[in-house]
């Protein structure tokens, strides 16, 4: 298979950019979306490649219409993909609840921009992390990463794919203008070194009738492609395990979305992802993620510099949420901060995960430009003194 | 036309374990369904390689009764989902049951903006001037003056005419029928299936329920009846004035051509594509 752009090779390029070619690399072969920056060289870098590779990219006429299209090409067996920022995002919230009802392996991008509304559109914020996690209504689970480099950005829209094929379920990733607008280096590894996974297809077809039942007892239906004589019937409605439309029994709408929501929260330690930089003896642990994670870890090493024991987790993992990670953590440190471009979302669940046993504070910043390193020091040295 | 029995046509294609259906007795969905599944039938087509696409609303709920694979969507957005299903594997024939509110209010940009891009589909259109699954709220096709529960004196606006709508926006096949037409509704799906590009198939569908009690129009077949006298054929219209044309619903095929389909513009887009940037000749 030829590529468009150098694989088994570094390359100096935007985190869209990154995101595009890695999203190839994964195998998507549909890309829909509306144009929006900071997300659109996403968009642009598909239009680029699909046709290239044979796969498909289309303008649609909005955002409610291009995840409409991502979930019908799912179904139609092809790895799928759309990419948007805080306006697109919030119109997107309707089909994310079908495609998580629906268990569609999908990929959506959420290039973060600063709102409400249009806001800010060419700076990075983190305010949409409510909204990722819980923006459609009704009970449900979903994933949401979120890279702080632009190589992460690469790797971590090459694990998204891999959990919603895995999982049968929409992963966001939730990255920001500043990531997506930056450029750095990143390898892009050959097809062969990569691990793909694909969705569990029916093995037989005693299994295809049951595309939303739990075959295999791991929570997560093989899923039929249409087309191939299965006749699946697909509906966002409370559904039964064969997919007949079941919505005013209580226990099979309380079975439906346990299971959902359980084969993400039993499945906890195989999709969290962090790192730690110097808590083993830390004094104050900083709580970061994507851009700001960056400033956060240059702020730890500077503390450490000036005698103060700091230390980074830095969440790589938005959800599923590791509540008893950051109790564990806080059992140890006397402090946690948590700084965000926000005013202060993470920082609700990292107060719920330390569940008393360490004080919680917020530095939050707005605007459009992420936390310097001093800004992070000398809130800490502030507190101290 | 020879006509296998209804017993035949169900017991070929309906989901038995989701009988009975939601429709109301003397609702029209169901007879438009038959009618679609009769022309499949005729034509022989494959019932794996048709998948069938819906919104939210009464004649939404068609994809659940049939043995194919369906996706029921959310509301209005049965043709976005229908390009993703189409354009990921053209070898599928697409079908949409869609309602008028589902496709023209809600829908309504998706539905123009297939149509612009003649998304290879075929529309089967269930209008009955209502919202019926909502319990009888006005519709962008409810003639103006007649009652919903949203405009209990009688709607004041300006109603869509779908089958208008899609020839100006571009579709290769167009045609109206009220229920009463079931030979011509049949023929005109045949058509609509055997073509490429966007293709829709409008009916006058009776909702005695939601539309006629608020109307006057009781039963179904008070419906039916009104329904033949406000439909006039287009070639009987083409000669008449706006004012006898007033009230009136044109029914008949509106238009029939064939203008490169998306699916075939996207592949040429790709070969140019490979072309400007040297991969092939
Ligand atoms: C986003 C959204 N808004 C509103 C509804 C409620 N709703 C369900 S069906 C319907 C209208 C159905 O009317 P129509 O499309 O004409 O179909 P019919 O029931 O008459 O066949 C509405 C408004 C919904 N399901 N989703
Ligand atoms: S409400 Fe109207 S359209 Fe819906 S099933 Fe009843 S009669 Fe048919």
């Amino acid at each position: 298979m030829r590529y468009p752009f150098p694989v088994g090779a570094a390359d100096f390029i935007q985190g869209d950019e990154a995101i595009s070619r890695a999203a190839i690399l994964a195998g998507c072969r549909f890309f829909a979306g509306y144009p929006i920056t900071p997300a659109s060289e996403i968009f642009e870098a598909m239009s680029l490649y699909m046709p290239l590779v044979d796969g498909v990219s289309i303008q649609m006429e909005d955002e409610i219409a291009s995840l409409a299209a991502v979930i019908g090409a799912s179904w139609a067996g092809a790895k799928s993909m759309t990419a948007t920022s805080g306006p697109g995002f919030s119109l997107m919230m309707e089909n994310l609840g079908y495609a998580i009802m629906t268990e569609t392996p999908l990929v959506l991008v959420n290039v973060q921009r600063s709102g409400p509304s249009t806001g800010q559109p060419t700076l990075a914020a983190q305010g949409d992390i409510m909204q990722a996690i819980w923006g459609t209504h009704g009970d449900h689970s979903v994933i949401v990463l979120t890279p702080a480099t632009v190589q992460e950005a690469f790797d971590m829209t090459i694990k998204a794919f891999n959990l919603a094929e895995k999982y049968r379920t929409p992963v966001i990733l939730l990255t920001d203008a500043e990531v997506g607008h930056m450029r750095e280096r990143v390898y892009a590894p050959n097809p062969d070194e990569l691990e793909l996974v694909y969705r569990k297809l029916p093995a037989n077809e005693e299994e295809s009738k049951y595309p939303f039942g739990d075959v295999h007892g791991d929570l997560v239906p093989p899923m039929p492609i249409f087309g191939k004589g299965h006749r699946t019937y697909v509906t966002g409605l409370t559904h039964d395990e064969r997919g007949r439309p079941k919505t005013v029994e209580s226990e099979i709408h309380e079975k439906l979305i346990k299971r959902i929501v359980e084969k993400i929260e039993k499945n906890k330690k195989d999709i969290i992802d962090y790192n730690v930089y110097e808590l083993e003896d830390a004094e104050i642990a900083i709580v970061s993620f994507g851009i700001v994670a960056r400033s956060a870890m240059r702020a730890v090493k500077e503390l450490r510099k000036r005698g103060i024991k700091a230390g980074l987790l830095k969440l790589n993992v938005l959800w599923p949420f590791d509540f008893d990670l950051i109790e564990s953590i806080a059992k140890k440190v006397e402090k946690i901060y948590v700084a965000e471009m926000n005013l202060g979302q993470l920082y609700h669940m990292v107060k719920e995960g330390s569940n008393g046993k360490a004080p919680v504070e917020l530095i939050s910043k707005i605007g459009g430009e992420i936390h310097t390193p001093q800004e992070i020091i000398e809130r800490i040295e502030d507190d101290l003194r | 036309m020879y006509l296998k029995s209804s017993y035949e046509i169900r017991d070929k294609y309906l989901r038995k374990d989701m009988l009975p259906t939601i429709f109301c007795p003397g609702c029209g969905i169901g007879a438009v369904l038959q009618y679609t599944l009769r022309a499949i039938d005729d034509l022989g087509l494959n019932q794996d390689e048709i998948v069938w696409v819906s919104g939210i609303g009464c004649s939404s709920r068609v994809p659940g009764y049939v043995n194919f694979d369906g996706l029921h969507t959310t509301h209005g957005r049965a043709l976005a989902f229908a390009t993703g299903i189409k354009m990921a594997n053209p070898n599928l024939k697409v079908i949409a049951f869609m309602g008028d509110g589902d496709a023209a209010a809600i829908g309504g940009n998706h539905l123009i903006h297939a149509i612009r891009r003649n998304l290879d589909i075929t529309v089967i259109l269930i209008n009955n001037f209502t919202y019926g699954m909502t319990g009888g709220q006005v519709a962008p096709t409810t003639p103006k003056g007649l009652r919903g529960t949203t405009a209990p004196y009688g709607s004041f606006e300006n109603p869509f005419d779908i089958a208008e709508l899609a020839v100006a926006a571009g579709a290769n096949y167009v045609a109206r029928w009220s229920v009463f037409n079931y030979i011509q509704g049949i023929n005109s799906i045949k058509k609509a299936l055997q073509k490429k590009g966007f293709t829709l198939v409008e009916f006058l569908s009776q909702c005695p329920i939601s539309f006629g009690r608020r109307n006057r129009l009781k039963t179904g077949t008070e419906l039916i009846k009104w329904y033949q006298q406000i439909t006039v054929p287009i070639s009987k219209a083409k000669n008449m004035t706006p004012e006898e044309l007033e009230g009136k619903v044109v029914i008949g095929e509106f238009v029939d051509r064939d203008r490169p389909s998306l699916v075939e513009e996207y592949e040429a887009y790709k070969k140019r594509a490979k072309k400007m940037m040297g991969w092939e000749e």
